[in-house]
C-alpha cells in the first residue's frame, strides 16, 4: 500500500538517499547542501525530497546540487539553476508568485475569519438574554428529570 | 464454496442495508413503532453478514486459495501466518471489505447499546448509517469485488508488499479504519438529528463518546503508521506530509475539534450548529481520505489500487452525503437555537477558539494537500506542495493552541476570570520558559525549534498537572490526594490527554532540531563516534529468512568506553516480490534513540552505514498514546458507562454557578 513508487525506484536501483562518496569534504558546504536539498523534490519519486529519495536521479540531482556549491554559486542561485531546468514542479516549498499567494495566505484569511465570526457569535451570546427550556413536552420533562437524576 | 458464501452474505449485507436505509425512516416519519423497531435486528443481521463475508475472505487468505485473484495477487504460501491474515486487508478489496464490516459494526453498536436514545432518533440514525453501507456495499460489489476468481489458478501467488509485513503496519489499518468509520457515526447522528429536527444536550451526550471512540482510534492509527515509517523507512523519517497521510490527519484535527465542540453542546447547550457542521465534514474528510488514497487523483508514494472508475465512484458517494446533509443543513439550521449565554472570558469560549485553530488547522492542510490540483487545472502550473510548505503553515497554529491550551482549560463554564487562572498558572508558566532557557543555553546552534518544544511539553503537562489540582478543591494534602483519586475519568483523561500533546510535541520539536546524523563507509572491525556514542561494526553475514534473504550486520554500541548493547540491522531481500527492505536496528532509551542502518558493500571494501542520534525520539509516540489512552479514560467515564442517563458525575470543584 505505501511507498509503492518508492518501491519502484529502489527496485530499479538498490541504492540509498544520500550515499557516503557524495559527502562534500567542506562541512559547512555539505550542510548547505543537505539543507538545499531537503527542499527540492525527486522527480520520480512522488512527494519525497532528494534527500531522502533513493532514485538514481534524485543521487544525479544531489551531485549537480554539490558541483554547484563547489562552484561558489549561493544557494539561491543553485536552486534557480535546478528550477530552470527541472520547472518549479521541483520546490517542494512553493514560491508566493502568481495564484500561489492563495496558497499562502488560506491560512491567516481563514484565521481572520474565524476569529472575527467567533467574535460576533460570543458577542450575541454574552449579550442575549437566557432563553426559557421550556420548549419540552410534559413527558420530556419527566424523562429529563429522570435522566438527570443524581 | 466458502468463498461463494462469502460473497453471496456480502450480496445479502447489501440488501439488508437498502431495506435498513428506508423502512425505519418512513417509520420515524410516520411514528409506525414497528417499521422503526425492525432498525435493530436489521442492524446486527446486516454485521453478521458482512462477518461471514470477511471471515471467508480471510478463510480464503489463512488457506492460501489460489483460486481467487486477490489472494494471488496478495499472498504467498511461504508468508508467515500473521501476514496471511493481514494480508486480507493490505490491498484495496479487502480494506474495503473491513470498511463495511466496521461501518456495520459502529451500526450494530447503536442497535445494542442504545437502549434509552428516543426510538424515532434511534431509527433515523440506523437509518443513515445503512445508507453509508448500501453506499460502500455498492462500491464493493461493482468496483471492487473481492470475491472474484481467477480461471486458472497458479501454484503460488505473488506474495504480499514486503513493507508490509510487518507488525507497526499490520495492525495501522485497521486502527485507522476505526477511526474513520467511527466518524460516520457522528455523521449520522448529525444527519437524524437534522430531520429529526432537535439538537439537545442529550444528542451531545450520544455523540461525544462516538467522536471520542474515532478520535482515539485514529489517535492509535496514525501514531503506529508513523512509527512504522520510523523504523522501516531507513532514515528514520516518521512525517512526510504526504497527501495519504493528510487524509488521516485532517479528520484527526476536526475530530479533536469535534469532541471539544461537543462538550459545549451537551453541557451547555451551545454551539449547536457548528458541532453539527463539523461532524458532516468529519466524515467528508475521512471520505477524501478514502478518495485520496484510492482515485489516484493526488498520486503519492502511498497510494494503493488506483483506478480512475473507483474514483469517479468515491466522488459521487463524496457528494452525495456531502451535499445530502449539507443541504439538509441550511434547511434546518433554525432548528438549532443556542440556549446557553455566556460571557466573553469562558471555558464556552476558549473551546471556540480551539475549535477555530484546529478546524483552520485542518484546513490549511487540505489547500495544500489539493493545491497541486487545483493549480494544474486552473492556473495550468505543475508544482509540489511538500514538508517545507507544511512546516511553515500548520506549525503555527500548533504554537497558538499550545499557548492557550492550559489557560482555557482551567476556565470555568459561563463566566471566567482571566486573572485568576493565570495567578494559578504562574509557577508553571515561569518553569517552562526557564526549561527552554535552559536548553537554548545548553545547545550549540542558535535554533529555537528544540527549546520551544520542551516549553511547550513543561507547559502542558504542567498546566494540565495543575488543572487537576485545582479540581481537588482546598484542604489538607491528604484529603486532596483522596479527592483527586475520586475525580471523574473524564477529568483525568482531559489532563493525560493534554499532557501527551505536549509531550509529542517536544518529541517532534527535539527529533528536528538536535537530530545528529552520520554517513560513511566502515570496514569489518572498525568503528565510528556520534553524538558521544561509539558505534563498531563486529561483522556482516548473510541469513535466510523464511520469505526472504536477509544481510545481517553486528554492531557493539558502546558509551563513553563501556559497551552497553548489540546492533543487528539487516537489509532484506523478498525474492517473490523481487523488493529490497531495509530493517533499521534501534537502541531505544528515554531521551534517545540510537538508529543504525546497513547499506550495500562498497567498492574497495567496506559498508556503507548510516547511524542517527535521535533525541527525544520515543516521545512523539509516548505522547500519542498518551493522548489515546487520555481519551480511553474518558470513554470510560461514569456517565457513558452507566447508559447515558443514569447518574452523572458530580462536577467537583467547578464552579458552574
Amino acid at each position: 500500500m505505501k511507498r509503492l513508487v518508492l518501491l519502484l525506484c529502489l527496485m530499479a536501483a538498490p541504492l540509498w538517499a544520500v550515499q557516503p562518496d557524495e559527502i562534500l569534504d567542506d562541512p559547512a558546504l555539505e550542510a548547505r547542501a543537505r539543507d538545499i536539498s531537503s527542499g527540492l523534490r525527486c522527480l520520480v519519486c512522488r512527494n519525497e525530497s532528494i534527500d531522502d529519495s533513493n532514485a538514481e536521479l534524485a543521487r544525479d540531482l544531489r551531485l549537480l546540487v554539490r558541483e554547484r556549491l563547489v562552484a561558489g554559486d549561493s544557494n539561491e542561485e543553485t536552486v534557480d539553476f535546478i528550477v530552470d531546468r527541472y520547472g518549479e514542479y521541483v520546490l517542494l516549498k512553493p514560491g508566493t508568485g502568481g495564484a500561489n499567494i492563495l496558497l499562502w495566505l488560506a491560512g491567516p484569511l481563514m484565521l481572520g475569519a474565524g476569529l472575527i465570526l467567533g467574535g460576533l457569535y460570543l458577542r450575541r451570546r454574552s449579550t442575549t438574554p437566557e432563553t426559557d427550556v421550556a420548549q419540552l413536552s410534559e413527558a420530556e420533562e419527566d424523562r429529563l428529570r429522570e435522566i438527570l437524576k443524581e | 464454496m466458502i468463498t461463494e458464501l462469502g460473497h453471496f452474505a456480502l450480496i445479502l449485507a447489501f440488501l439488508v442495508a437498502c431495506f435498513q436505509a428506508t423502512i425505519p425512516l418512513v417509520g420515524a416519519y410516520k411514528r409506525w413503532p414497528g417499521w422503526m423497531a425492525v432498525a435493530e435486528p436489521a442492524a446486527t443481521l446486516q454485521l453478521v453478514l458482512t462477518g461471514v463475508a470477511f471471515g471467508a475472505l480471510m478463510w480464503a487468505f489463512v488457506t492460501s486459495d489460489f483460486s481467487l485473484r486477490l489472494v494471488v495477487l496478495n499472498s504467498h504460501t511461504a508468508k508467515p501466518m500473521l501476514y496471511k491474515i493481514t494480508g486480507v486487508w493490505g490491498n484495496h478489496e479487502g480494506s474495503m471489505l473491513l470498511w463495511v464490516l466496521i461501518v456495520a459494526l459502529f451500526g450494530a453498536s447503536v442497535a445494542w447499546f442504545g437502549g434509552n436514545l428516543p426510538p424515532s432518533l434511534k431509527a433515523r440514525v440506523l437509518s443513515v448509517q445503512a445508507m453509508i453501507g448500501v453506499a460502500f456495499f455498492g462500491f464493493i460489489l461493482l468496483t471492487s469485488n473481492p470475491f472474484l476468481r481467477v480461471a486458472v489458478p497458479p501454484f503460488d501467488g505473488n506474495d504480499l508488499n514486503p513493507l508490509l509485513q510487518d507488525p507497526g503496519l499490520a495492525f495501522h489499518p485497521p486502527f485507522l479504519y476505526l477511526g474513520y468509520v467511527g466518524l460516520s457515526m457522528t455523521f449520522s447522528f448529525a444527519v437524524a438529528a437534522l430531520i429529526e429536527g432537535r439538537v439537545d444536550a442529550a444528542w451531545g451526550r450520544w455523540v461525544r463518546p462516538y467522536t471520542l471512540a474515532a478520535w482515539v482510534f485514529l489517535t492509535i492509527g496514525i501514531g503506529l503508521g508513523s512509527w512504522w515509517a520510523y523504523y522501516e523507512l531507513g532514515w528514520g523519517g516518521f512525517w512526510f506530509w504526504d497527501p495519504v497521510e493528510n487524509a488521516s490527519f485532517m479528520p484527526w484535527l476536526i475530530a479533536a475539534a469535534l469532541l471539544h465542540s461537543a462538550i459545549v453542546v451537551e453541557k451547555r447547550e451551545s454551539l449547536k450548529s457548528w458541532t453539527i457542521l463539523l461532524a458532516i465534514i468529519a466524515f467528508g474528510f475521512s471520505m477524501v481520505g478514502a478518495f485520496i488514497t484510492r482515485s489516484g487523483v493526488l498520486t503519492s508514494v502511498h497510494a494503493f489500487a488506483t483506478d480512475p472508475e473507483r474514483g469517479v465512484f468515491l466522488l459521487a458517494i463524496l457528494a452525495v452525503f456531502m451535499a445530502g446533509a449539507l443541504t439538509l443543513f441550511a434547511a434546518r439550521a433554525n432548528v438549532m437555537q443556542a440556549k446557553g449565554v455566556f460571557s466573553l472570558v469562558s471555558r464556552e469560549s476558549m473551546l471556540l477558539l480551539n475549535n477555530i485553530l484546529l478546524a483552520v488547522a485542518a484546513f490549511v492542510v487540505f489547500v495544500g494537500t489539493i493545491w497541486p490540483l487545483v493549480a494544474e487545472m486552473a492556473f495550468d502550473r505543475k508544482l509540489s506542495v511538500g514538508e517545507p510548505f507544511f512546516n511553515m503553515a500548520f506549525t503555527p497554529f500548533m504554537v497558538l493552541l499550545g499557548l492557550v491550551l492550559p489557560v482555557g482549560a482551567m476556565m470555568s463554564w459561563k463566566r471566567a476570570t482571566l486573572g485568576r487562572v493565570l495567578r494559578q498558572l504562574r509557577g508553571v508558566f515561569a518553569l517552562a520558559i526557564a526549561i527552554g532557557a535552559l536548553a537554548f543555553a545548553m545547545q550549540t546552534g542558535t535554533s529555537a525549534l528544540g527549546p520551544v518544544g520542551l516549553f511547550f511539553a513543561a507547559w502542558l503537562v504542567g498546566g494540565s498537572a495543575v488543572d487537576i489540582w485545582s479540581r481537588t478543591g482546598r484542604g489538607a494534602l491528604g484529603a486532596r490526594f483522596g479527592r483527586l483519586m475520586r475525580l471523574p475519568r473524564a477529568d483525568w483523561g482531559k489532563s493525560v490527554a493534554h499532557a501527551g500533546l505536549g509531550v509529542t510535541m517536544a518529541g517532534i520539536a527535539a527529533m528536528m532540531a538536535w537530530q545528529v546524523e552520520d554517513i560513511r563507509v566502515l570496514k569489518v572491525g572498525e568503528d565510528l563516534e556520534i553524538a558521544g556514542y561509539g558505534l563498531r561494526l563486529d561483522q556482516v553475514e548473510r541469513l535466510n529468512g523464511p520469505n526472504y534473504i536477509a544481510t545481517k550486520a553486528t554492531f557493539t554500541l558502546s558509551e563513553n568506553g563501556r559497551e552497553i548493547a548489540t546492533m543487528y540491522p539487516e537489509k532484506r531481500n523478498y525474492p517473490v516480490a523481487q523488493m529490497p527492505t531495509t530493517e533499521a536496528a534501534l537502541n531505544n532509551g528515554f531521551l534517545r534513540d540510537i538508529y543504525v542502518v546497513i547499506g550495500d558493500p562498497q567498492q574497495g571494501g567496506g559498508w556503507a552505514v548510516r547511524s542517527y542520534y535521535k533525541p527525544l525520539a520515543n516521545w512523539i509516540w509516548g505522547g500519542s498514546l498518551l493522548m489515546a489512552f487520555g481519551g480511553l479514560l474518558s470513554l470510560t467515564d461514569r456517565r457513558y458507562r452507566v447508559a447515558a442517563g443514569a447518574r452523572r458525575a458530580p462536577a467537583t470543584g467547578v464552579p458552574a454557578e
